[in-house]
């Protein structure tokens, strides 16, 4: 049994449809890639995801169990965290702070704790006072990793973790993608940066308009397949 | 995408149901004006009623509405307009019919400090500090010993005799003084109110009321789109306090009898404008009309029920808000797709439909 | 020494102003909502406190104890099942339900009680002062100041040390978020307008035991704790401390030039701080 899987999963943003029947399937201890340009569904397939958009209750499954119609917090609370898109660290909160409310909802003991973010983040320790959004850009992206880790996640998303930041900062953070992987959490990640995704992920999907355009594992993946996933085929421009 | 073939299309503003509800209303206005000479003293007096809370809550929606305004402190406009008509009448010896502009007058000019202060407060917050202005202002009347202080005054007999036009009304319909005063009070209600109605119709049919749309649905947008938000807002708390005073003071005029708590009252003057306005459907000139004849039925059924007919106004409200936010008239319209007052630019196309997708 | 006096008054009077503030301060600063039921919400807590006093002869002390978590239950479930409905980017639906509640709340009062005033029996506590070299300082007062100062030290240790605070502080940045953490924002909206009420439940008590109170005076006690909250700055818990002291000087400065100012120098001195200072004395940096 796969640990989430979407079946036709459509969704709207007012008379606007956004996303057009999307399967997708997510393994126990699989990370996957879903990789694509702006527009094409990406962030609202990760929001579907994570309870912030309704949807009926059997687009998504999550360990055998119908959660498409849960709010958020009780997404959460079963087991999916969620990096959001921008990071979206609290003002009001400190560093610190920030990480502890990761846990809100689901206080389970298991490989992530406030030490062990710190171990994975070092630079956050020394700063763990300052307001969250005092730190540098890549500094919040590691605030917004450690902080979903906090509730031991057995699904963890991340939309865009590496938007908006330097090549030399996107490097120490995709670094950390092996240690979440080896801690057995499961993983989403949402990416523009193609060269990044296929370096961590199992599997990719691919999506365009709002659909699943291309899936596979990176090395069955030709260039110019995800290039005409990516972009569209030539022909039809 | 094909382009628009500009020659074909046309923008209108007006619908059917506007133009039948046009020739309705001149007969309607045509009625209401010959009313005196047909109806009794008793039905006047409840139509004048109805008519300056309906100019009230005219006022009041353009503010809230139309201007994304919330102000509960409107009594600071009705009661500096009927205190300025007292003011002159009793003081300078104004004949109170041309007081009533000054009250208009007074209110405006009482609006602009009002709204260099509200104006520093943000949302929510502008609503309370309408109230505080509103307080204050009743507060230094109240000080105001030579028009009574704290108790008020009455307008003197000697002046109440001498209203512009009551002869001429006594000698056409054949009546007393008292009578000739009420006559001329409705009229002059009449006309307050379709001149308030008409002036907001016309304001937001220009190009101004495109601009106060933008400016009440996102400020930020708006300024971004060059529209002067601020100066908008100014025009339009100033021109409500205006039609608000002048109207505040035909009231008093007519009860010829004036006290701060009265005049400056929150609950007579903001509170049942405001319920008038929400039932009926706020941001509509519909809604405002539909919304007093409501508030008209349900005062005249509990009335006698004192703070229950209260709670029952505050309970409806409150449903109204939670329920159907856009009122009596929005439920309507959402389902009939009827407009009497159309603001709104519609590209009307006289042919078939022609802007079939590609691509 | 009159003057020192006056001014002696003046701050303990803002104690109770800060009271009536702190509550609305709370809620604001959460969820941005203003609501103009407050003070009316008070009155009705000063009643309930009477109804309690009357039928079961508890001292107020007492009976606010009991109050308190009947107020706590009222404003959770009218936060659950009736503002959460029109918190949104609209201003104008919480204003007018609150506005149609306050009108509810006023005349259901005037009917369960008419409209004589009443006062808490103080068994001669309200009488009580105590002299500080020159000045003789009302127990009342003095306790209502104190009171005052400990409610908005507890409320700032719930907010900045506990986890309900944390949750408080993110939910009010941004709800979304929030509830990608396991945070219920209407679960924490309902509990934040519960706690308001505790404080508009302490609030009752003073009220009651240091005045008369009638159904109609609760626009007033909001329009002196908006005063405060403004001039405190929005959210900021101390300033509205300080915004309720400053209200409560000047009505005491103005009263004892004449007494009809009492009022009106309250408001031109809040009228005056938002001339220097929009956005109160303790605008938080974050909005």
């Amino acid at each position: 049994m796969a640990l989430l899987e979407t079946r036709n999963l459509t969704a709207f943003y007012g008379d606007f449809q956004a996303l057009f029947g999307v399967d997708i399937r997510v393994e126990e201890g699989e990370t996957i890639a879903i990789i694509g340009a702006n527009g094409a569904g990406k962030t609202t397939l990760m929001r579907s995801l994570s309870g912030v958009l309704k949807n009926v209750p059997d687009a998504i499954t999550f360990e055998g169990q119908a959660i498409g119609d849960l709010p958020a917090d009780a997404v959460m609370t079963r087991g999916i965290a969620m990096v959001p898109e921008g990071r979206k660290l609290f003002p009001s909160l400190s560093v610190e702070e920030n990480l502890m409310i990761g846990s809100y909802g689901r206080q389970i003991k298991g490989a992530w704790s406030l030490d062990a973010v710190y171990k994975l983040f070092p630079v956050l320790q020394e700063r763990r006072n300052n307001p969250g959004t005092a730190l540098s850009g890549g500094q919040q992206q590691m605030v917004a990793i450690g902080r979903a880790l906090m509730s031991n996640p057995r699904l963890l998303l991340c939309d865009e973790i590496s938007l908006g930041l330097a090549p030399v900062v996107i490097k120490d953070i995709y670094a950390a993608i092996p240690r979440i992987k080896a801690s057995g959490a499961s993983m989403v990640i949402v990416e523009q940066d193609i060269g990044q995704a296929l370096k961590v992920a199992d599997r990719v999907y691919c999506m365009m308009e709002g659909r699943i355009t291309l899936s596979g594992t990176p090395e069955a993946l030709s260039r110019e397949a995800i290039h005409d996933a990516y972009f569209g085929k030539v022909e039809a421009a | 995408m094909t382009l628009i073939n500009a020659s074909s299309h046309r923008v209108e503003i007006a619908t059917s149901a506007s133009r039948l509800a046009a020739i309705a209303g001149f007969v309607i206005v045509v009625l209401l004006f010959a009313a005196p000479a047909f109806v009794s003293r008793r039905l006047l007096q409840d139509l004048f009623f109805i008519l300056t809370m309906l100019g009230l809550a005219q006022c009041w929606n353009l503010l809230a509405g139309y201007g994304g305004l919330v102000s509960i402190g409107q009594q600071a406009f009705v009661g500096i307009g009927a205190y300025a008509l007292f003011g002159t009448s009793i003081l300078l010896g104004v004949n109170p019919v041309p007081a009533i502009l000054i009250g208009g007058v007074v209110a405006a000019l009482l609006a602009i400090p009002t709204a260099f202060f509200a104006f520093r407060l943000a949302g929510a917050y502008f609503a309370i500090g309408t109230w505080v202005i509103a307080e204050i202002v009743r507060l230094l009347v109240a000080q105001w010993k030579m028009l009574g202080g704290g108790t008020g005054t009455s307008l003197p007999n000697s002046i109440r005799r001498e209203f512009w036009f009551t002869e001429t009304i006594q000698d056409l319909f054949g009546v007393r003084a008292a009578a000739s005063r009420d006559i001329l009070a409705y009229w002059l209600a009449l006309i307050l109110v379709l001149s308030v109605i008409g002036g907001i119709y016309w304001l937001l049919r220009s190009r101004r009321g495109l601009a106060l749309s933008a400016v009440r649905d996102n400020l930020q947008a708006a300024r971004s789109v060059g529209v002067d938000a601020l100066r908008m807002r100014w025009f339009v708390f100033i021109s409500a306090a205006f039609g608000t005073g002048m109207i505040g003071a035909l009231i008093y005029m007519q009860k010829a009898r004036i006290s701060p708590d009265a005049a400056f009252s929150v609950q007579d003057w903001t509170a049942y404008v405001i319920f008038i306005v929400v039932i009926g459907g706020i941001g509509t000139i519909e809604g405002p009309i539909i919304g007093v004849l409501v508030f008209f039925i349900l005062q005249a059924l509990l009335a006698d029920f004192g703070s229950w007919y209260l709670m029952i106004l505050g309970v409806i409200g409150i449903a109204v808000m939670l329920f159907a936010p856009r009122g009596l008239w929005g439920l309507f319209s959402d389902r009939t797709g009827i407009q009497l007052f159309p603001i709104r630019r519609r590209l009307v196309r006289p042919m078939i439909s022609n802007d079939k997708r590609e691509g | 020494m009159i003057w020192v006096n006056t001014i002696v008054q003046g701050i303990l009077l803002g104690g109770l102003y800060a009271l009536f503030a702190a509550g609305l301060s709370l809620v604001f600063g959460i969820m941005r909502l203003v609501n103009l039921a407050h003070g009316d919400l008070i009155v009705l807590g000063a009643y309930l406190i009477l109804l309690l006093v009357t039928l079961l002869g508890l001292s107020p002390f007492v009976a606010v104890l009991v109050a308190a978590p009947a107020m706590f239950a009222l404003g959770w479930a009218l936060q659950r099942y009736m503002l959460n409905r029109v918190l949104g980017d609209d201003i104008l639906p919480p204003l007018l339900v609150t506005f149609g509640l306050s009108i509810v709340l006023q005349n259901a009062l005037l009917e369960g009680f008419s409209a004589d005033s009443q006062r808490l029996p103080t068994a001669g506590l309200a009488s009580a002062s105590i002299e500080l070299g020159a000045i003789n300082v009302g127990v009342l007062p003095l306790m209502t100041l104190v009171t005052a100062v400990l409610v908005i030290v507890v409320l700032n240790q719930i907010f900045y040390r506990t986890r309900l605070g944390r949750a408080f502080r993110a939910t009010s940045d941004d709800a979304v978020t929030a509830s990608l953490m396991g945070i219920k924002p209407a679960n924490i909206f309902a509990v934040a307008t519960g706690i308001a009420m505790i404080i508009v439940t302490i609030a009752a008590l003073y009220l009651g035991t240091r005045a008369n109170f009638d159904p109609s005076v609760g626009p007033a006690r909001l329009i002196y704790a908006f005063e405060a909250v403004i001039i405190g700055g929005l959210g900021s818990l101390w300033g509205t401390l300080l915004g309720g002291i400053i209200i409560g000087l000047a009505q005491t400065l103005g009263a004892a030039i004449n007494p009809e100012w009492q009022i009106l120098s309250g408001h031109i001195a809040f009228l005056l701080v938002l001339l220097v200072r929009p956005r109160g004395l303790f605008p938080r940096a974050v909005d």
